[in-house]
Parts: structure tokens; C-alpha cells; sequence
């Protein structure tokens, strides 16, 4: 047997505290993490005029997400693995219900309503479906072979297809991607790369007849031609790529930006919020977030690295993709080169269940890391 | 097995840290070309968004809601709103404010007053805000303006609402007009209410009904473009427009009163008797108030405020003048029914007045040489406006009960009439001389208020609002200009009780005694008696202006015109029914019965003229 499961065996018998000491945290991603958090709280604030309501609710958000992350981070990979079939049937369930008696608003269904709270659970599939991934094919033969591939695909699928339903055609894409993420990094053949490709091709066109919605075409073809429906479609692109535009090297200022002050940029504190950071920080700015980005996916695949198991070594890479995939997709987005979807900036834009989500994954991220450095120390 | 599962281990390891290693220069390529893209916008782009950012904004502009328009009482507008187009400039959409200002200059004729009042309103305006440069362009102003748009950024010509007022000067001391809002005005409006709306009533109606006539402020979200011109409308909130009065003048009256006393200084005030309802108001000279709503000229101003007539004064409203023997009818009245005098008591005049421990006499001013004769009693006082008969029975009155009597019938006090600005006049007594003057009240000074002259003061608003009292034996009415707002009539502000208790035939003696003044060939107005087809009461009065030594004759040819005599002259008719009353001072007119009574009879003639077909119709 091999020493490292052997040592993860009696690890996870007992409860961590009992042997590892409550402070021992990753304090690097920590740092990372609330710097972000603190760069959105700053840019809520001057996007919604000085209104002092939506940043409290974010601080909020991201005291409750970051406790639930130190929590999350103190249980031990194991039972990540063990819970996540578990987790995710609770996020297919959810789903469900949020078809059967969602909150609808803007013409979608999305939410669950919880009296105290809304809960948005296509968010929370951002990181179960990898964790259910990671989980199913860490289990089995590595590389997977083509009847683990399937059943992954159709794990991946099923709750895509409830998010498409809401609908939500952005979260779907962006759950779709993050299962295979996790699929590419467990190292498939490259012949299923390849006709998984084609594929992909061939579904385009059904997709486009049966499955999107008008406005979602309309937004798609938006994107190629915004001038043409300048006050419709095109109108929150035309003002992101102004607002962006605007902010120059240096930016107008913190406060400062016109176009958000003037109420001009839609959604300017959740999903278009890179926008406002642009326009009064400018191309700096925009690259100085980037910057924390990158450092945060080199933590992950560090970790990654670091980790013994198969099951740590694809869910923290996976993740650290994902997460930077979902930073790709939105500054796309706002900035003209994809079409309208709704996917918000990690760590920056507004938004409870998108913060606790993000801050989860970390956990989940950091009892990694945990690991790695424990199995170290007791190596 | 063991084994095995070690090198299975280290392949699949392997393959994955080539698929991060992938995926990682995947996921870095694709940042890259963001960032490309970022950079294209941040900076290769930055100026053109900056323009964009600039100009592509959302405005949420208030729209102006139109004015409620002003009626006489047969529907004829009094006051209304004209296009107009007025050149702005929006400061901050030009780039060189001075050269697009010389640029303009060159193009159209701009005065250094038209800049310098638009430097001061650059002063207060909000960003991006409109400001006026020139009002009213003329056709030929715009269509220039038009062809050069091109190299005038930032300027525009828009179009405006203006307050206008078609019949000039008539009604202008009645209705007022409005201004453009200055700083002073600036502070106490609301500037919500005002948003859409840069000017204000100033006086007269206009001043006093401002609330009704302004109307609510709309909204509308537009997005403009580059220039500053609306691309679209998002949304609109409709204002809501001001609403309509109608007044209780009558503009046939007021054209004849204005078209008789035009080349005079004088006021005229024409009142309905049973209403309270003013309906003719004429203050000459007057102004034509169009010239105030886009902001007078210094050089005009200055005319019209150094005019020795006088043309801005509401002489109506605030000119304080003696009654003279006007108020003869109503101390009458008092006598009679505080029974000073009786309906029989008569004296004999001499032409002179002798208070005792007094030196010098007074004169009877109506009477020639050796005065109006033996057997002189109250009625021919008044028909023949005998001096001498109130000088003797002033001496039986006290000030006071003569005071607070005659304030009943409107003297010393306000009227009330629904515009602001009126003067009350000096209705004198013991207490007032003390406070004002710091004397005490002499018997000579009741002898000189017992005709109208001494302290006593009053306005011509007054004068009427007494005749019509007189005319109703005692009713009291407020008077008012404003008859119906949006077609809602106000009730007359009714107090709906009467002076005193004076008797009937108290009344109707006095009121004999003014037909007389008229219709009796010794009468001071006779002469307006002919061809009367219907009974008229009135009093002829006559004010001093300087006052003359008793032995010497008043001869006009001696003094200069400014010191002539007031003429005046109240009046009601029908007599039997009273249905209007005029009042009517000419400044230095000479006697009442000359000029004043005429013009009075040519009012009331037209008003009797249509009163006669309301009738008619009626039947």
C-alpha cells in the first residue's frame, strides 16, 4: 500500500483540529484573495453613486464566504472526495427547484428563495460539477477510459442542461467548461480531443436553431455589429467599450469615471464592474487585477503540484482554471469580443452566492494545500 | 502489480503536467489577446472614447410646461406664449468659448450687453446646460446661423415658449408681466419647480397668480450626441400645463378708458358693483410689457425710469392722491346718520369759511364771487359741491368719527385686490398726526379733510371700491381682478354684510343728490348729461395740488402745468340699480367736471352699451 493513503487514512479517521493547529492556513492566498475582495468593495461603491447599501451587503457576503472558506479548509481533501457525489445531487436537486419554484426575474428564473436569503444554485454548480468531476474520474483508471469519459459528459451535461432551462445560457457554458477542464487535465486521448471538437462544431448550428433563445442570438450577433442596434443590444457594449475606452492608461480616478456616474454603463457594479475599474483606473489598473489573477491560478497549480493525490492534484488545477476562465469570459464580454452572457467578475462584482461560491472553492483549494503541507511535515 | 500501478502512476503525472502546462499557455495566449484588445480601447483608441465619453451622455432635461394663458372676460387673450428661438451655447461642448463668441459676433449682430448678460448666466448654470446668448433671432439670424452650424460648435439654436402680451400696453398695470429669472429671485424659488422655466411673473396678475399660471415641470431622458443634439428620447414625463385665467376686465372698456386717457398722466378703475370685480384698470402712461420678457434693454430701462410721467408707475394701484370733493357724498352719509346735520338743515354761504381763532379764511373753491348763496342744505352741497356747507358741519365732527367712518367705505386701509403692490392711502386722525407728524389735532385740519384735501390720501383702487359701495348702499365686496381659473369661477370674496345701519332713506338721498350732479342743470358734470339715456350718480372733486392762498384766484394760465389741479371724478349707473362703479383721477387736470367726468361717461356708456344686449340676449 502506499505510504501517502496510509497516512490519509488516519488522517481522516479523527477530526483535523485535534492534531493540526486552527491558524495554520494559507495566509499567501488569504492575502491574494482579500486584496481582491477589498479592490471590489472599492469599485461597488463608486459604481453604485456612494451608495453604502450594496457594499455593506458585499461585506457581508464576504465575511460569510470567507468564514465558510477557513471551515472548508481545516476538512480534509477526503472528505471532499467522499461528499462530493452527495454535493452534487444537492446542487441537481436545487437546480430542479429552481426550475419548479424559482424567483423569476428579468424574464429568467435563477434564484431560490429563502425567506432570510436568495440563492442562486447555478453558481454553486461552478464548482461542484468539478469536484464531482475531479471525485468520479479519480476514482477510476487514469487516463480515463472512454465509459468514465461518458459518464463524466453526462454528469457534466445534466446540470448544464437545467441552467440553459432558467435560462441561463452563460452559467451553462461556464459549468460546461469547468467539467471539462477537469476532463483535459485527467489527460483524455487526444482521439477523443479530437472528434470531441468536432463535435462540439456540428453541434453549433442545432444549438443556434433549437436551444437560444432570440435575445440570446440577438446578443450573439451584437457582438459583431453593436453600432446596429446601437440603443437596443448593442447599447450596453457601445457604453462598456466607451466607459473602457475613456479610462486610458491611467484612468479618470476613483470616483471619477463619467459614464458610471452618469448611470450610463447597465449592471455596472455586477456583471460590466471591470468596466468601471477601467475607466477610472485605467489600462494599470486593469492590468494590475490581471496581475493578481495570474498570481492566484499559479498558486492553484502549484498546489496542484504539490498534491499527492490524483483526485487534489485535478481539483486545485481545475479550479485555478476554471476561476481564470471565468475572469476571461467577463473581461471578454464587457469589452466587446463575447457576446453579452451573464458572468460575473470573480471577487470584484456584486453578488452573495457568486462571493460564497468563489470563497468555497478556495476552501476547498486551501484543505489541498493543507494536505500537501502536512504530508510534508509528516514525511 | 504493486508496481504496476507505481508506473501507471508516474505516466498519468506526467500527462498531467503536460495538459497544465497546455493548458496554462492556452489560457495565457487567450489573456494576452484580452489585454490586446483592452490596449486597443485604453490606448490606441483612448481618444476617440474620451469624445464619446464626453459627449454620448444620458440627460435628463426638464421640459417646460406652457404658461397658462390670460383672458378678459369676453375671451379675448390678454396674454399668451410665442415660439421663439433664442441662441445657446452649452460652454463645456465649446472649445473656445471667445473665438466662437467672435465667430458669432461676425455673423449675426450680438451686443456687448447680450454678452455680458450671458456671461452672468454662464455663471449660474448647471454643466452642460444651455445658455442663452441671444433672444428672439430673427428669421434671417437663424436661417445665417443654420448655414455655419458647421463651424460653431457647441452653439444651437432652440426654440422657446415666450411669453407674449397682444394688446401692449393697455393692460399692462392690470396684468403685469414676466422677467427672466434673476439671482435675487434665484434664492427663493424652487428650483425643481423652475427647472423647465426661466422666467418668473414679476407684477401685477402675473406676479400674483405665478402658482397657477407656472404649471408642472416634465422630464425627459434623452441621449445626445457629439454635438450636443438630441439622438433620442428615452423617456418622458409630460409636464403639466399652467392654468388659464380669466379676468373680470373687459377689454372694450379698457380700450375706450386707454384710448381717452392715453396722452394723460391719470388712473382709471371701473368696478362691478355687485361682484367686486374689476373691469377696467388703466394707469397712463403705460409701457408695452413685451419689452421685460426676454430681459430690457439698459438704454430702454433707463427711458422708461427717468420718464417724468412716469410710465412704470401703476398710478391705479399706488398713485396717492386728495379725494378732494369726491368723498363729499360719503361724509353726507356719515352726517346724516350720525345726525350731525339733517336732510333740512341749510346754510348760507359767502364764498368764505371763518374758523373761530383762526385769521385766515377759507374759500369755497366751486363758487364764484360771493359764494354759493342762502339756503344751502346737503344735497345742494353736493350737486353744486358747495364748500362752505362741510367746512361748517366739519366743525360739529369729530376727526376720529369722521376716521374710522370713512374706513369703512375702503380709506387708510387695503383693498385686498388680488394683485400686489397697492399703497393704502392716509385716512388721518388724532392718533395718526400724533405718531406720524407729532402734533396735535387742530380743528382746521378737520376742516380741510371735511373736502377731501389736508393729509387725507387715497388711491383711484380706493376711490372706486368707496364708489361702489356708496352705489350699493353699503355692500362690502372685495375687489378682484382674476374672474375664473380654468374656466372654475372664484366666488367673490364676500364678506356679504353692510357697513353700518345706515337708513334707507339715507341713502337714497344721497344718492338723489349725486343723480343731481348730473342730471340737474345746476349740477358740477351737467355738461355730460346730454343725450343720456339712462340714470347716472357720480361727484365731480378737484385736488390741489399747490396750495393756494384764499384770497387768491386759481387761474391755470398762472401756474405751471405740473401744479394744475387733479381732475376727478366717481360715477355709478344705473342709478337704480347700480351695476358698475368708475373712479377717475387726471393729474394736473384741472376741474373734475372738465376732463375727468367725460371720460368716465364714455366708459360707462360702453358698459351700459353692452350690459343693454346682455339683457337682450337674456330676454
Amino acid at each position: 500500500m502506499h505510504e501517502g493513503d496510509f497516512v490519509r487514512r488516519i488522517q481522516s479517521l479523527g477530526d483535523r483540529s485535534d492534531e493540526k493547529n486552527l491558524l495554520e492556513l494559507d495566509y499567501f492566498l488569504i492575502a491574494i484573495l482579500l486584496s481582491l475582495c477589498a479592490i471590489g468593495v472599492l469599485i461597488i461603491y463608486s459604481a453604485t453613486g456612494q451608495d453604502t447599501f450594496f457594499v455593506k451587503r458585499q461585506l457581508l457576503f464576504i465575511a460569510v464566504g470567507f468564514g465558510l472558506m477557513c471551515i472548508m479548509a481545516h476538512l480534509s481533501p477526503r472528505v471532499w472526495d467522499r461528499w462530493a457525489p452527495f454535493l452534487y445531487v444537492v446542487g441537481i436537486v436545487s437546480l430542479g427547484m429552481v426550475l419548479a419554484f424559482g424567483v423569476e426575474a428579468n424574464g429568467a428564473r435563477r434564484w431560490l428563495n429563502f425567506g432570510f436569503t436568495r440563492l442562486q444554485p447555478s453558481e454553486l454548480m461552478k464548482v461542484v460539477v468539478p469536484l464531482m468531476i475531479s471525485s468520479y474520474i479519480s476514482r477510476n483508471s487514469i487516463p480515463p477510459t472512454f465509459k468514465t469519459i461518458l459518464v463524466s459528459i453526462m454528469l457534466i451535461l445534466l446540470p448544464v442542461l437545467l441552467v440553459i432551462n432558467q435560462p441561463d445560457l452563460g452559467t451553462a457554458l461556464l459549468i460546461f467548461i469547468s467539467g471539462l477542464i477537469v476532463l483535459f487535465l485527467s489527460g483524455i486521448g487526444r482521439s477523443y480531443l479530437i472528434s470531441g471538437f468536432i463535435l462540439a462544431l456540428a453541434a453549433i448550428p442545432s444549438l443556434w436553431l433549437f436551444v437560444m433563445r432570440d435575445y440570446q442570438k440577438q446578443r450573439v450577433l451584437t457582438m459583431f455589429n453593436p453600432e446596429q442596434d446601437k440603443l437596443g443590444a448593442g447599447w450596453n457594449i457601445i457604453q462598456s467599450t466607451t466607459a473602457i475606452g475613456s479610462g486610458g492608461w491611467y484612468g479618470k480616478g476613483w470616483m471619477n469615471g463619467t459614464q458610471s456616474q452618469l448611470n450610463f454603463l447597465p449592471e455596472s457594479h455586477t456583471d460590466f464592474i471591470i468596466a468601471v475599474l477601467a475607466e477610472e483606473f485605467g489600462l494599470v489598473g486593469v492590468m494590475v487585477l490581471n496581475c493578481l489573477y495570474l498570481i492566484l491560478v499559479g498558486h492553484c497549480i502549484s498546489i496542484s503540484m504539490k498534491s499527492e493525490s490524483m483526485f487534489g492534484r485535478l481539483l486545485a488545477a481545475s479550479i485555478g482554471f476554471t476561476f481564470f476562465v471565468f475572469v476571461l469570459v467577463n473581461l471578454a464580454m464587457v469589452s466587446g469580443v463575447l457576446p453579452v452572457v451573464g458572468a460575473p467578475l470573480p471577487f470584484i462584482s456584486y453578488g452573495g452566492t457568486a462571493i460564497v461560491t468563489l470563497f468555497a472553492g478556495f476552501g476547498i483549494l486551501m484543505s489541498l494545500s493543507n494536505e500537501s503541507k502536512t504530508n510534508r511535515s509528516s514525511n | 502489480m504493486i508496481n504496476n500501478t507505481f508506473v501507471d502512476f508516474e505516466a498519468s503525472r506526467k500527462l498531467f503536467v503536460k495538459r497544465v502546462v497546455i493548458s496554462g499557455i492556452f489560457v495565457l495566449i487567450l489573456l494576452s489577446l484580452i489585454m490586446v484588445r483592452y490596449y486597443d480601447l485604453q490606448v490606441t483608441r483612448h481618444e476617440d472614447f474620451v469624445t464619446q465619453s464626453d459627449n454620448n451622455r444620458v440627460h435628463v432635461r426638464p421640459v417646460s410646461p406652457t404658461r397658462g394663458l390670460i383672458y378678459d372676460r369676453n375671451g379675448k387673450l390678454l396674454a399668451d406664449n410665442r415660439s421663439t428661438y433664442n441662441l445657446t451655447i452649452v460652454r463645456e461642448r465649446s472649445k473656445d468659448l471667445d473665438k466662437l463668441l467672435a465667430d458669432l459676433g461676425s455673423l449675426i449682430d450680438i451686443s456687448e450687453n447680450d454678452v455680458s448678460e450671458f456671461k452672468k448666466r454662464l455663471n449660474r448654470r448647471k454643466p452642460f446646460a444651455n445658455t442663452a446668448l441671444k433672444f428672439d433671432l430673427t428669421e434671417q439670424d437663424r436661417s445665417i446661423l443654420a448655414v455655419n452650424s458647421f463651424r460653431l460648435e457647441g452653439a444651437e439654436v432652440s426654440a422657446h415658449l415666450t411669453r407674449h402680451y397682444p394688446t401692449e400696453a393697455m393692460f399692462a398695470h392690470a396684468v403685469g408681466y414676466v422677467g427672466r429669472i434673476n439671482e435675487q429671485e434665484m434664492s427663493i424659488i424652487d428650483p425643481v419647480k423652475y427647472s423647465g422655466t426661466d422666467s418668473i411673473g414679476r407684477i401685477g396678475i402675473e406676479k400674483e397668480y405665478e402658482n397657477y399660471l407656472l404649471g408642472q415641470v416634465g422630464s425627459e431622458h434623452v441621449e445626445t450626441n457629439a454635438r450636443g443634439r438630441v439622438m433620442r428620447l428615452m423617456s418622458k414625463k409630460d409636464p403639466q400645463p399652467g392654468q388659464n385665467l380669466t379676468l373680470h376686465l373687459d377689454s372694450n372698456l379698457q380700450q375706450v378708458a386707454y384710448d381717452a386717457l392715453e396722452n394723460y398722466r391719470s388712473a382709471l378703475v371701473a368696478i362691478d358693483v355687485k361682484s367686486g370685480g374689476i373691469l377696467a384698470m388703466v394707469s397712463t402712461p403705460s409701457y408695452n410689457p413685451n419689452a421685460f420678457v426676454s430681459g430690457i434693454g439698459k438704454k430702454h430701462y433707463a427711458s422708461l425710469i427717468n420718464s417724468a410721467d412716469r410710465p412704470l408707475f401703476n398710478r391705479a394701484l399706488r398713485g396717492q392722491y386728495p379725494p378732494g370733493s369726491t368723498i363729499k357724498p360719503m361724509l353726507g352719509l356719515i352726517a346724516l346718520n350720525e345726525e350731525i346735520v339733517t336732510a333740512e338743515h341749510t346754510i348760507s354761504d359767502s364764498g368764505y369759511f371763518y374758523l373761530d381763532g383762526v385769521s385766515r379764511p377759507w374759500r369755497d373753491h366751486n363758487a364764484k364771487k360771493g359764494g354759493h348763496g342762502a339756503d344751502v342744505n346737503l344735497a345742494r352741497a353736493i350737486v353744486e359741491s358747495c364748500d362752505v356747507y362741510f367746512y361748517t358741519m366739519s366743525t360739529e365732527m369729530d376727526i376720529d368719527l369722521l376716521s374710522s367712518n370713512s374706513k369703512l367705505f375702503g380709506f387708510g386701509g387695503k383693498t385686498n385686490i388680488d394683485i400686489p403692490g397697492e399703497q393704502i392711502g392716509i385716512m388721518p386722525d388724532r392718533h395718526w398726526k400724533k405718531n406720524e407728524l407729532g402734533e396735535a389735532w387742530f380743528d382746521g385740519d378737520t376742516v380741510n379733510a371735511s373736502i377731501g384735501q389736508g393729509f387725507m390720501l387715497a388711491t383711484p383702487l380706493q376711490l372706486a371700491v368707496m364708489t361702489a359701495r356708496l352705489a350699493s348702499n353699503g355692500r362690502i365686496v372685495t375687489p378682484r381682478l382674476v374672474k375664473a381659473i380654468n374656466g372654475v369661477g372664484i366666488e367673490p370674496n364676500n364678506e356679504n354684510s353692510n357697513l353700518t345701519d345706515i337708513d334707507t332713506f339715507h341713502w337714497d338721498y344721497i344718492h338723489k343728490a349725486m343723480q343731481d350732479v348730473i342730471h340737474s342743470p345746476q349740477g358740477t358734470a351737467n355738461k355730460i348729461s346730454a343725450g343720456l339715456n339712462y340714470r347716472m350718480a357720480g361727484k365731480t372733486g378737484t385736488a390741489q395740488v399747490v396750495s393756494i392762498d384764499a384770497d387768491v384766484e386759481y387761474d391755470k394760465t398762472k401756474i405751471q402745468e405740473r401744479q394744475w389741479d387733479h381732475a376727478l371724478f366717481i360715477a355709478f349707473a344705473p342709478a337704480d340699480d347700480p351695476e358698475i362703479a368708475v373712479a377717475l383721477i387726471v393729474e394736473n387736470g384741472g376741474h373734475g367736471s372738465v376732463i375727468a367726468a367725460p371720460i368716465v361717461r364714455l366708459v360707462i356708456d360702453e358698459f351700459m352699451k353692452t350690459s343693454t344686449n346682455e339683457n337682450l340676449v337674456l330676454r
